[in-house]
């Protein structure tokens, strides 16, 4: 069981000054599980999944990917090594094409630097990519649009899109579904569905009723801090959360 | 000229013709600005296809001019083209190596600032050192030739530097088609991104800023022979803010912009300066110059690539945004 932990952050505490912003969290994420983060504004959850995904160093605390310190890895190193992440607010290069936005991510992990004589629009192992994971999160109709006029909803289904395009293992999720439509909401689950099988899912998520419809296991934060953590059934009735945060969920 | 094909064909047809029909005072004037344009095309890379402002291009410059002159043969014979370009690029390109290792840690407003501070190092060690001849510049005698080609001779100057534009041209474009300009334009729209996504953008940066070093010393290299001299106000940051402009009124973001604004940028310094045209106001050619380039600016935000598309729009009469934000987003 412990070899399908793909990540795992452990004793996590990062300060801003005076701030505890996240205040010796450890999480455990293991492949086929998606592991809801929920919490208020400010809890501590995107701060979590930067110092997971190597946004900022943590104060203290590390983070191990496939069982590998790799507290000291810089940003892109991690990503190499399979750790996606989305971002919160749309973090898309919106003057691309949504091909070259998932063509452009899939290139991460096919570098060729010093390839000046290629054209990066034949090569076919990231066009191939780009072209399955825009299909596969429903934007295979949109491949030629100028990615900073899709609607809100798609544009997070691109950053999913890109996400994915760089085969990661694990994936940390920020609001995936924040703006979203009811349909899109529902396309977005069953993909996260089919995600889980063989990757492990960090889903941070305001949407209450989609994250105890999909999470297997979660975290509840306040304040930078854990107040509790479990199956969705005893998340929702530990009578601390209720209190702190569900209100009569 | 919506298509950059075209463009770039009409372009340097044009330039390879103009010998045949044009006087030598204009043949030598083109020949002087398709070697900004070559700087521009430098500078064009970091600003406009990385998102690196950098004020200290005319030190890349300055050392590839001073490299042709210093490294010429003492004992008055015919320096080798090959290996005396060979070794302006090369230095210039160390130089911008070591520049970039350092400054490309900063950002923003820092990098400018300390991309300039490295300039005028470089500025001073040829003003004040007597290294570079001081103020009064040095001369170059004999001038580098290869089998027939003589650059003594002015055609073959110029068909060398029409040359060597050509083939920065054509390079730099292929290289933004390619997987690595592909990174460079993905730093300049979203470095963050880039980070998330698992490249390592310091090193892209910093062969881009070696690349474009080295494109510099080329023009450099041939401002010098052309010329026959060099001073040290080639390395000034007069010449580092000439060539930023030189970009932005072309457009940024468009190789061709870097062409078009270059020879806007020099016709317009040629305009101003015509005593013919403006008589004794032609001394005060700076101010009219930098008014001209407000008003381009402030009418042509997306600079002449962007001019058709905009005289489109408004002759059509419909306030199109979607259309010119996209042809300020393409790459040429």
């Amino acid at each position: 069981m412990t070899s399908d932990v793909l990540l795992q952050g452990i004793n996590l505490t990062r300060r801003w000054g005076g701030l505890v912003a996240v205040n010796n969290v450890s999480i455990s994420l293991k492949r086929g599980q998606v592991h809801g983060v929920i919490g208020t504004n400010g809890a501590g959850k995107s701060t979590l999944i930067n110092l997971l995904s190597g946004e900022f160093p943590p104060s203290s605390g590390q983070v191990e990917l496939l069982g590998q310190d790799v507290s000291q890895w810089a940003q892109s190193r991690r990503a190499r090594s399979g750790l996606g992440r989305s971002y919160q607010r749309n973090t898309i290069y919106p003057s691309f094409t949504v091909l070259e936005n998932c063509r452009l991510s899939a290139q991460a992990q096919h570098q060729q630097a010093w390839a000046f004589w290629r054209n990066a629009d034949t090569d076919a192992t990231t066009c191939r990519i780009a072209q399955d994971v825009a299909v596969r999160v429903g934007l295979g109709d949109a491949l030629a649009r100028q990615a900073g006029f899709l609607s809100h909803g798609q544009k997070r289904q691109l950053e999913i899109a890109m996400c994915l395009a760089t085969a990661p293992k694990v994936l940390l999720l920020d609001e995936p579904l924040a703006g979203m439509g009811a349909e899109e909401t529902e396309r977005m689950l069953t993909l996260l569905q089919e995600l889980k099988q063989d990757h492990a899912i960090l889903l941070v998520e305001h949407d209450m009723d989609a994250v105890f419809r999909i999470a297997d296991l979660i975290t509840v934060m306040v304040n930078g801090v854990v107040i509790a953590s479990g199956t969705p059934n005893e998340v929702r009735n530990n009578p601390e959360v209720r209190t702190a945060y569900l209100g009569d969920h | 000229m919506r298509h950059p094909t075209t463009f770039a064909l009409v372009f340097f047809g044009l330039l390879a013709l103009l010998p045949f029909v044009a006087g030598s005072y204009a043949v030598d004037l083109v020949a002087k600005i398709m070697i900004y344009a070559l700087l521009a095309l430098s500078l064009e890379l970091l600003v406009g296809s990385t998102g690196l402002v950098c004020f200290g291009q005319a030190a890349f410059f300055g050392i590839g001019a001073y490299a042709a002159v210093l490294l010429s043969p003492t004992d008055g014979s015919t320096p080798s083209l090959w290996l005396s370009l060979l070794s302006a690029i090369v230095l210039a390109a160390v130089y911008a190596l070591a520049v970039g290792a350092l400054s490309l840690r900063t950002q923003g407003v820092y990098f400018i600032m300390v991309t300039l501070a490295f300039s005028q190092m470089a500025y001073y060690v040829v003003h004040d050192t007597p290294l570079g001849g001081g103020t009064d510049g040095i001369y170059l005698y004999v001038k580098p030739a290869w089998g027939w080609l003589d650059l003594d001779k002015s055609e073959h100057m110029y068909g060398f530097i029409w040359l060597s534009l050509l083939v920065g041209f054509l390079f730099l474009s292929q290289m933004l088609r390619a997987p690595f300009g592909r990174a460079l334009s993905g730093i300049r729209v979203n470095e963050q991104r880039m980070k998330a996504t698992g490249f390592s953008v310091y090193p892209y940066k910093l062969a881009a800023f070696t690349l474009s070093g080295a494109m510099s010393g080329w023009a450099g290299y041939l401002f010098a022979i052309k010329d026959g001299f060099v001073n040290p106000e080639l390395l000034s940051w007069h010449l580092s803010g000439s060539v930023l402009v030189m970009i932005i009124l072309g457009g940024l973001g468009h190789m061709r912009g870097a062409l078009l604004g270059a020879f806007a940028f020099a016709l317009l310094q040629e305009l101003f300066r015509a005593e013919a045209v403006f008589g004794s106001y032609a001394k005060h050619w700076h101010l009219s110059l930098g008014l001209a380039i407000i008003a381009c600016v402030a009418f042509m935000p997306h600079g002449l690539v962007a001019l058709p598309a905009q005289l489109r729009e408004r002759l059509s009469g419909r306030g199109n945004r979607k259309a010119s934000v996209k042809t300020s987003e393409e790459q040429a």
